[in-house]
């Protein structure tokens, strides 16, 4: 996903829970980023301080991010292996191309076992805020 | 709680409407007319969006003619303006590769493609669905909130059996429905207007056995009897 996409939902949904919830101030929030989404961690931290800076508010000069990336697996729906985001050997377009539609891993990656396209994500898909902390 | 949600909104503010093209069967024209309705509006003087949801199957950039065009990464994802209206597919990141998606594949894709698309202000954002109440459909309904269905069908038996559930979901889930297009017409069977009386006829647009020929040529496209029809349809809309 890309860097600055994540990071204006992220500001959105924290300020917009924040309000839910009455805090004045977020210290600290916590956010899950699945290995699919090749998300650039610094590209990310820096496009989160300049959102926050052109905020201008009060709400989030104080808040500590903590970042958390899911280790990508993956299973074959025909002969069941499993295996993981650096077994797939994709080129560097392929992993453009990831990052900027993580679904599209499936018209990339193939199961190294079986060559198989049909497999799952079992985990490292998608991005959640797990936690929101601060003072009202 | 994820945070792509809630960025959906924003990426869709500027956008005035928002047009879902749908059906019930494949192979009735959603994509050409999609396409063809986009190019008008916009040659009508509107600013437009086109948006290629079937994610398994992209087309729109065969019938638009694109070749080695890709969006621009500033903040999330430019569509480029292709015959002066901005287009979004899939099809810039899969290229010719076969992408099978299944379920969860598709909502997840779909909510990646929403969220870090960046439409400029649009008078119209045409959405390109597959056929049914699939996937694709539903999260349209769910995320794109905004969305008018625009129902296509032909009059062939088959078509009309599965467009009668089409507008049975849309009108149990209280989503506009624009009316519906009857594509493919032959002779003057009035069997559509009769099997989907609930709904206003929107127009119908007559057999034209010129137009595959026509498929990537935009201008050529737009000079055939078809994008008549497609334009006396927009013109009401």
């Amino acid at each position: 996903m890309h860097e600055w996409a994540l990071a204006e939902a992220v500001i959105a949904t924290v300020i917009e829970e924040s309000r839910k919830e009455g805090l004045e101030e977020i210290t600290k929030i916590k956010i899950k980023i699945g290995e699919l989404q090749q998300i650039e961690t610094e590209i990310f931290e820096f496009a989160l301080n300049e959102l926050t800076k052109a905020q201008g508010t009060s709400l989030l000069t104080k808040m500590k991010v903590e970042m958390d990336t899911e280790r990508a697996i993956f299973r074959c729906r025909v002969c069941g292996n499993e295996w993981g985001f650096d077994d797939a050997g994709l080129s560097e377009d392929e992993n453009e191309a990831i990052h900027f539609a993580p679904e599209v891993a499936h018209a990339y990656i193939r199961c190294p076992s079986c060559k198989s396209p049909d497999f799952e994500v079992l985990q490292g898909r998608g991005v959640s805020i797990e936690s929101i902390k601060g003072r009202g | 709680m994820d945070p792509r949600l809630k960025i959906i909104d924003k990426r869709l503010a500027g956008i005035k409407r928002i047009i879902a093209v749908s059906g019930g069967k494949g192979g009735i024209g959603k994509s050409l007319t999609a396409s063809v309705l986009a190019l008008t509006l916009s040659r009508l003087g509107h600013r437009v969006g086109l948006l290629d949801l079937d994610l398994s199957a992209p087309s729109l950039h065969v019938i638009l003619g694109i070749e080695g065009i890709y969006p621009k990464e500033e903040k999330g994802i430019i569509p480029p303006e292709v015959h002066g209206v901005e287009f979004m597919s899939i099809v810039y990141f899969t290229g010719d590769k076969p992408s099978p998606l299944r379920g969860i594949d598709i909502s997840n894709a779909m909510l990646e493609l929403l969220a870090v698309t960046r439409w400029s202000s649009l008078d119209f954002l045409v959405v390109d669905t597959p056929p049914g109440i699939g996937d694709a459909t539903m999260d349209v309904i769910r995320w794109m909130k905004r969305a008018e269905f625009l129902v296509m069908t032909t009059s062939s038996k088959v078509a009309l059996e599965t467009v009668k559930k089409v507008i049975k979901m849309l009108t149990e889930l209280n989503v506009p429905i624009i009316g519906v297009i009857e594509n493919m017409k032959m002779g003057d069977s009035e069997v559509v207007k009769e099997a989907l009386k609930e709904v206003p006829i929107l127009g119908e647009i007559d057999f034209d056995d010129k137009i595959e020929d026509l498929i990537g040529d935009v201008n050529k496209l737009l000079e055939s009897d078809f994008a008549a029809s497609v334009k006396e349809i927009a013109l009401k809309i």
